[in-house]
């Protein structure tokens, strides 16, 4: 049920933004995250739940390094 | 760019201590089917499916108020597809629909909005169920019914919170070395939440996103770290340390902890959310939902919950209990573990 899928912003409304989805364009409550068009987010149950940070490889890289050093 | 062949490789000729690993969430369990994660697993790495399907854990006795409620002359019950086949202690809601009970599928909580303006003589009650990834869309729902003065709206809550429950399976004796963290909670709640009860059980978490590379990543991650009290975010493009913090400032607004009764693993203190008295208004009347009866007595749901049992071990699973005819609730939403083993074959 916690199923949420990303998507880039493509206008915002009072409040309700235009999300495209590969192609599949959904409106999604902007209420609990502040976002703007051109934002990659998360949304579920019709609501955008975080912003997608884009330089998450960096931060993954250095993780998968650390763990590579656990016996 | 990570390499992943290479965590491929290592799972696959893991030949160390045993591992029992927990996906928490249901969305990890269909999304570890859907790749087929377990097919490149030494048979000494293990996956059991938690309790983290909102669906799966929601007791009998919900049912049955949502039942009642919607056959009231002017009721109108809301609700996400998944609950419609969940059995009660006699019917679910769909087989109860020609007793005369109404009830109405959405996708998001806040269509109900357009439903209450449009009909404004009907009440309708949404089946407010989830763990933390939803609860903050009926805040904002509670907002707008609020701002724009709708009073025809009313939550039957039964909110959950994860890391009650993850902390029951501890102590009660699971079999477990380590968790999948459920990826979308934890975009409300932050990694760091789980670091007390890692620390405590000497039990690595590691939050994971939903592709196939996510989730072996994060398996490798486990792996490695077995025995550490660690938390590792392997999902850091949506999920920080600290989580969403409006979002939770929201839950904190409309809603206060209280017990709650999870199926399969009874009442577990501090692990649920209802609505703040000031907000009881616009509750339906959650209150009590704490029996959990079983419409088929050799369900053993309650033991594939808590890992005890995987969908095979259960004499039901694959004959009287299909996702045709569901006698629990893991097998009725798409996220259970016992619906996703049957569509994928296993064991049966």
């Amino acid at each position: 049920m916690c199923v949420a899928l990303p998507g880039k912003i493509i206008s915002i409304d009072n409040g309700i933004a235009v999300v495209d989805f590969n192609g599949n364009k959904v409106n999604a409550a902007t209420g609990l995250v502040d976002v703007k068009a051109g934002d990659y987010c998360l949304v579920h149950a019709g609501c955008i739940l975080q912003k997608v940070d884009e330089t998450e490889a960096l931060d993954l890289i250095d993780l998968m390094e650390e763990v590579k050093a656990f016996s | 760019m990570i390499d992943i062949k290479k965590y491929v490789d290592y799972l696959r000729q893991y030949d160390g201590p045993c591992m029992n690993i927990c996906e928490v969430c249901g969305s990890h369990t269909a999304a570890i089917a859907k790749n087929g994660i377990k097919s490149i697993l030494s048979p000494k790495i293990s996956l059991i499916s938690g309790p983290g399907c909102p669906v799966c854990v929601t007791p009998s006795s919900y049912i049955d108020r949502l039942i009642d409620l919607s056959l009231k002359e002017g009721y109108t019950i809301v609700t996400f597809g998944d609950l419609m086949k969940v059995p009660g202690s006699k019917a679910s809601i769909s087989s109860s629909k020609w007793q005369g009970v109404k009830s109405v599928m959405v996708y998001s909580p806040l269509d109900v909005i357009s439903l209450a303006v449009n009909n404004p003589e009907e009440k309708y009650v949404f089946a407010a169920i989830g763990f933390e990834t939803t609860t903050p869309v009926y805040a904002l729902l509670l907002q707008q019914l609020i701002s724009q003065n709708i009073c025809n709206v009313k939550l039957l809550t039964a909110l959950k919170t994860m890391p009650p429950a993850i902390e029951k399976m501890c102590k009660s004796g699971s079999p477990i070395h380590g968790f999948i963290a459920p990826g979308h909670v934890s975009v409300i709640t932050g990694s760091n939440i789980y670091q007390p009860i890692s620390s405590k059980y000497n039990i690595p978490f590691g939050v994971a996103g939903f592709t196939g590379e996510d989730l072996i990543i994060a398996i490798y991650g486990i792996v490695k770290a077995r025995g550490m009290g660690k938390v590792m975010n392997f999902y850091p493009r949506v999920v920080t340390e600290k989580g969403n913090i409006k979002a939770q400032e929201m839950m904190a607004k409309y809603f206060e902890i209280c017990d709650a009764c999870w199926r399969g693993l009874g009442n577990i203190p501090v692990s649920g959310l209802k609505l703040k008295e000031q907000y009881s208004f616009y509750d339906a009347g959650s209150y009590g939902l704490d029996e959990d009866i079983k419409i088929n007595k050799m369900c053993s749901c309650d033991k594939v919950l808590t890992g005890f049992f995987k969908p095979k071990d259960c004499t039901l699973f694959g004959k009287a209990c299909t996702p045709e005819n569901p006698q629990g609730a893991c097998m009725v939403s798409e996220e259970g573990s016992c619906h996703t083993a049957y569509v994928n074959g296993e064991n049966i």
